[in-house]
């Protein structure tokens, strides 16, 4: 109870909170309250390049479609991408933090050098490489982002294993015979999932982002998905006379991104008060 | 010193000998096939297999490599496929665009940051500090295509205050080349009319590319002052009445910014590989365009060169971060 009166007092993180809510419902309800759902593929020639009016509140795109319906529609897209990128990358970074964190010698040594060369690489130059060798498509843009996010939780997750490894508690485990799967999963998993649930939150939004770059450099949805960035990169020939064709679709992106950090924030301020907001 | 110095430089080296194995299997692994990427879509399979030859793919890969290997330590990366020139020659002409680029945009991140954070510190929990907080989270959250479209429909489209893109408009000749620095060397030769003009065509792609590191230098100045607020020099000056202003700008401050010191230094790697995106939304002659176009094409030998230059970038700066720590922190040295 404590940490909700806490979290309640913390007015930028509620406000990401309620976004991450909203674009949550928005993704889950988008056939149901985008105004035309059939936008997804269907064109509308005589109706293309309108701006904002009653019938379209963000106007039309190029092909006569409602660019309100396909923000909303997107978000599906998005919160896709960032939930699958996010969810494997843990699946792969925890379990080698927590090998490396709890090993000694040459196995523990391997895993944190193999982490350190894919930190060192810069992570959009990685990610749009790959999606490139791949060739451009979604999936190949995710197993990208898959591909240079997973150190990050390997490093957090090794950190917070080396601290632990130390405690008594672990000692005494040990002592009475305990498994090192057991104290692995049991005990330091459970006791270091608040820095993990942090990044993951902030990475969410950091995914969103890198993938809307991809999509803008046209490496990863492919058309007519109804894209953010995609939609940034088609709206670049109309402009400037069609500024609703890009701004809409970026004001969704940067409302989605900031919702996430501003409740990773607030998470972390919970979790850690010694770090005061510093990062 | 020196010791220190010699013995950070050779903690770097199995680092980047990864990064070098790790791109090159990366690329040549990967299913997509470079030589008819590089014929084009009507080749036939002769002329295929011509290319494929012609540039070494039949090659076992552990030749390949060695060759690679080779030809980096003679900083001979090859011939770039796609502007069929020496990549070096390529990236030397480059590289300077993207520096000139990089700094302008950290010198505006720092010059405005380390005010707003001490700003957000004085002012803890009221509303400057929220407003400033939700603005330095915005700065990280927003997309930098994204934005630097929005700046060009505003500033250049709309209000032509300023240039569409670019470095310089079409039909100025640029300045006689001293630095590679248009900004600087338009200075020295005299040309008033480039440097003016030059200054205009930076104020966009370098404002979009500051915002990420203006938001953390923020931040950090935030939390440095706020520690440093804490102290008990600075009780013991208010008790004295020593005037706030004073006080906080010269005082709090110089025994505050270590720590944003640190972030500037670590930002200029990401700065780099912002200005992928930057650039090529300004058109922007320098290194991030570069990389765009190679990757668009296939083009294997700029993305490893590249992707080696920015891990050598990466790894001197973290060196050059320590080395200032140690500088500052004399107690750093004794310890490593």
């Amino acid at each position: 109870m404590l940490i909700l009166v806490k979290f309640a007092k913390d007015k930028p993180a509620v406000l990401g909170a309620a976004i991450v809510l909203a674009v949550v419902a928005m993704a889950i309800l988008a056939p149901l309250i985008a105004p035309y759902p059939g936008d997804v593929a269907a064109s509308h020639l005589l109706q293309r390049l309108k701006p904002p009016s009653p019938e379209h509140p963000f106007g039309t795109d190029n092909l006569g479609r409602d660019i309100l319906s396909r923000v909303i529609l997107g978000a599906r897209g998005a919160l896709m991408i960032a939930l699958l990128v996010v969810g494997i990358s843990m699946a792969i970074g925890v379990p080698l933090g927590l090998i490396a964190g709890y090993q000694q010698g040459w196995l523990s040594q391997t895993i944190m050098r193999v982490t350190d060369i894919f930190l060192a690489v810069p992570q959009l130059i990685l990610a749009l490489a790959l999606a490139q060798l791949m060739g451009p498509s979604l999936e190949s843009a995710m197993l990208a982002l898959t591909l240079t996010y997973w150190p990050f939780f390997t490093r957090i997750v090794y950190a917070e294993t080396r601290r632990l490894a130390a405690a008594l508690f672990i000692d005494a485990l040990q002592c009475i015979g305990a498994g090192a799967s057991r104290i692995l999963f049991l005990h330091i998993l459970p006791n270091a999932i608040s820095p993990i649930i942090v990044r993951a939150t902030i990475g969410m939004g950091f995914t969103i982002l890198v993938a809307a770059v991809l999509g803008f450099l046209g490496m990863g949805a492919t058309p007519p998905d109804p894209d953010w960035g995609l939609a940034i990169a088609e709206s670049r020939q109309y402009l400037p006379e069609a500024w609703w064709f890009s701004t809409f679709p970026g004001l969704a992106i940067f409302l989605t991104v900031l919702g996430f950090n501003l409740l990773g924030d607030g998470l972390r301020d919970i979790v850690d008060p010694r770090l005061r907001r510093s990062r | 010193m020196l010791g220190f110095v010699v013995r950070r430089l050779i903690l770097v080296i199995p680092s980047l000998a990864g990064l070098l194995v790790l791109t090159f299997f990366l690329i040549r692994v990967v299913p997509a096939d470079p030589a008819a990427a590089l014929a084009g879509e009507n080749a036939t399979p002769a002329q295929i297999a011509e290319i494929r030859h012609q540039y070494g793919f039949d090659q076992p890969l552990l030749v390949q490599f060695g060759v690679y290997l080779a030809q980096v330590a003679r900083l001979d990366f090859g011939e770039s496929a796609y502007s069929r020139r020496p990549v070096s020659v390529d990236i030397k002409q480059r590289l300077p665009a993207t520096l000139e680029l990089t700094l302008a945009a950290l010198i505006f991140a720092t010059a405005l940051g380390i005010p707003l954070g001490t700003l957000a510190a004085v002012y803890h929990n009221r509303w400057p500090d929220t407003v400033l907080r939700i603005l330095s989270v915005g700065g990280v959250a927003i997309a930098a295509f994204w934005f630097a479209i929005e700046l060009q429909l505003v500033f250049a489209m709309d209000l032509g205050w300023l240039p569409l893109r670019g470095r310089l408009s079409p039909g100025l000749a640029p300045p006689a080349l001293v630095t590679g620095f248009y900004l600087i060397d338009s200075l020295i030769t005299g040309r008033l009319d480039a440097f003016g003009d030059a200054l205009r065509h930076l104020i966009l792609p370098a404002f979009t590319l500051s915002l990420g590191g203006l938001a953390t230098i923020t931040r950090f100045t935030r939390a440095g002052v706020l520690d440093t607020l804490q102290k008990d020099f600075v009780t013991y000056e208010r008790a004295q009445g020593f005037p706030a202003g004073p006080l906080i700008w010269k005082f709090v401050l110089r025994n505050s910014v270590v720590a944003a010191i640190t972030q500037i230094g670590l930002l200029f790697g990401g700065l780099i590989a912002g200005a992928v995106v930057v650039e090529t939304i300004f058109d922007w002659p320098g290194i991030g365009f570069y990389t765009v176009q190679a990757i668009l094409t296939a083009d294997t030998k700029v993305m490893l060169a590249i992707t080696l230059l920015i891990g050598v970038i990466y790894a001197f700066v973290n060196i050059l971060v320590d080395v200032v720590h140690g500088l500052i922190d004399p107690r750093l040295r004794e310890n490593d």
